[in-house]
């Protein structure tokens, strides 16, 4: 039984968990300043423009800041004490909070390059988390 | 006809014990019992009151969702002007804005700010993350200590960017507790060095325990009204001249910069802009401490250092009593008191330091504080330059 949060989905974020389910990471991007965007939103926080599509991004970016809980969030997350949460920076330019996945919680370190690990935690929801590359 | 100039004339908190109230009330008794003192203090009473602004954690959900609505029931009052804008611990500095607005404009003659807290009564607070729903559902999922995890990962930044170190952030919690020592409503008031900060347990890399505020109840009350009503009244007014507020973000991952807060940079430019004063007229400051990082980074904000000098300006115990630049000098969040939203309190203690009030801690020739809230996890700001005349 998965105790953790669970994201709960709305008519905006479905798409996006339901490309997570089949493994793929889906960013919003805006066809008029050619930025990316995450968390997928109506209208590009950089320009404001309502002329958005979903494209998968690469997986890939680098680490932009961690921190390493010794204190769990709440008890559904003690036993992975101490834990990394960190956010991560895509190569395709946004940010999204995430963990990473190491058995050596010391070696994590900014800038590091990170790729995407896909982690089904339950049969509905699979969540993007990063491992060093 | 002559301008209508905003003032502070009455103000109070509720005591405590070891971050506790004193005895058992309920946060509505809380609130009342610190606007009676507060309007006893400004020689005024509740049915002069036409103003009320006021949010906290409390009762929600339910009537703590519409606050003004509760209290104003709770009071029996009926203000023509309220608000109850909630952007966090920035909140009753944004107040003392909005009122001074009403007041000088004429829509409300005396305003009255409440805040109050049982949280540590309670035993209400944890480090679980904010219901997974909306832009939460991006965030909550991955575990991060709320909030301590997101100001952990701007001190982390900061440190990568500019070379900032544990023993920085450690002179702000070791510079607050002498401060404290010197205020008997204080709750830590034993000796802390450098040493202790790192002896005690880390939370959140590169935060340790006593780089995190305290968890007290608390209780306080703000009466604004004009400063002609309070000359009349034979009170000594506290002006407020100068403010300004922003935010910018709710989720972590949002937040522009880590290293740099874009609110504080708005509210504080605002703030001095109108004030039409310069930093050096800034006699003593009090700025919202949830964390040691939340001190270095709003210093830098503020524009009384540069961008990633931070850690030099509070080095050498420049903030501690004696030091140069007097900080947060009843204690703060660190080591007198932190009731889930500090901003009320900071405002308390500026005000104290303006009329003389602060005994064995007071700044000699106070003449201008500047007071700063930071809310939210460093997405709010907002910034009040206080002064005597």
């Amino acid at each position: 039984m998965y105790e953790k949060p669970l994201p709960v989905l709305d008519p905006e974020s479905q798409p996006y968990w339901d490309a997570l389910k089949q493994h793929r990471l889906l960013l919003k991007h805006c066809r008029a300043c050619q930025r990316s965007h995450h968390y997928p939103r109506e209208l590009c926080p950089h320009c404001h423009s309502d002329d958005l599509e979903w494209k998968q991004a690469a997986g890939t970016g680098r680490i932009y800041s961690y921190t390493v809980a010794r204190r769990p969030a709440g008890p559904a997350f003690k036993a992975d004490t101490p834990y990394v949460v960190a956010l991560v920076e895509l190569d395709e330019g946004a940010r999204l909070m995430t963990n990473i996945v190491t058995a050596d919680v010391e070696s994590v370190r900014i800038d590091q390059r990170v790729a995407v690990q896909f982690d089904d935690v339950t049969p509905d929801v699979t969540l993007p988390k990063f491992r060093p590359v | 006809m002559k301008k209508r100039e905003a003032v502070i004339v009455g103000i109070a908190d509720v005591p405590l014990q070891d971050g506790k109230l004193t005895e058992s009330l309920c946060v509505l008794q809380v609130q009342a019992r610190a606007a009676r003192d507060a309007l006893r203090d400004a020689g005024l009473s509740m049915r002069d009151v036409d103003g009320l602004l006021s949010t906290g954690m409390w009762g929600v959900p339910g009537p703590g969702q519409m606050p003004t609505l509760t209290l104003a029931e709770y009071f029996g009052i009926a203000p023509r002007f309220i608000d109850s804008t909630n952007i966090g611990g920035a909140a009753f500095e944004a107040f003392v804005a909005h009122a001074a607005t009403a007041i000088e404009a004429g829509r409300c003659e005396v305003a009255l700010l409440t805040y109050g807290s049982t949280q540590k009564s309670e035993k209400s607070r944890n480090l679980a993350g904010r219901p997974s729903v909306l832009t939460m559902q991006y965030e909550t999922p991955w575990g991060m200590p709320t909030p301590v995890g997101g100001y952990a990962m701007a001190a982390m930044r900061h440190m990568h960017e500019y070379g900032t170190t544990s023993t920085h952030l450690a002179e702000i919690a070791v510079a607050t507790r002498k401060w404290a020592q010197l205020n008997p409503a204080a709750m830590m008031r034993g000796p802390l060095t450098i040493e202790d900060v790192f002896a005690s347990p880390m939370i959140s890399d590169p935060l340790h325990l006593l780089d995190a505020c305290l968890v007290t109840d608390g209780g306080g009350a703000i009466v604004m009204t004009t400063a002609e009503h309070a000359k009349a009244l034979g009170r000594a007014p506290v002006y407020v001249r100068g403010y300004g507020e922003s935010n910018t973000h709710w989720t972590m991952a949002a937040m522009p910069d880590l290293t740099r807060l874009t609110a504080a940079e708005i509210a504080g430019r605002e703030a001095f802009r109108m004030a039409g004063i310069g930093h050096d007229a800034i006699d003593v400051a009090q700025i919202y401490d949830s964390f040691t990082i939340t001190v270095l980074l709003t210093l830098e904000a503020l524009g009384f250092c540069k961008r990633g000098e931070g850690g030099a300006f509070v080095s050498s115990q420049r903030t501690a009593p004696g030091g140069v630049f007097p900080l947060n000098t009843s204690g703060g969040g660190l080591s007198c008191a932190h009731a889930g939203m500090l901003g009320i309190f900071l405002l308390i203690e500026a005000v104290r330091q303006l009329r003389g009030e602060c005994g064995e801690r007071q700044v000699q020739n106070a003449r201008t504080a500047l007071v700063h809230g930071t809310g939210g996890t460093l997405s709010s700001g907002a910034t009040c330059i206080l002064s005597q005349s």
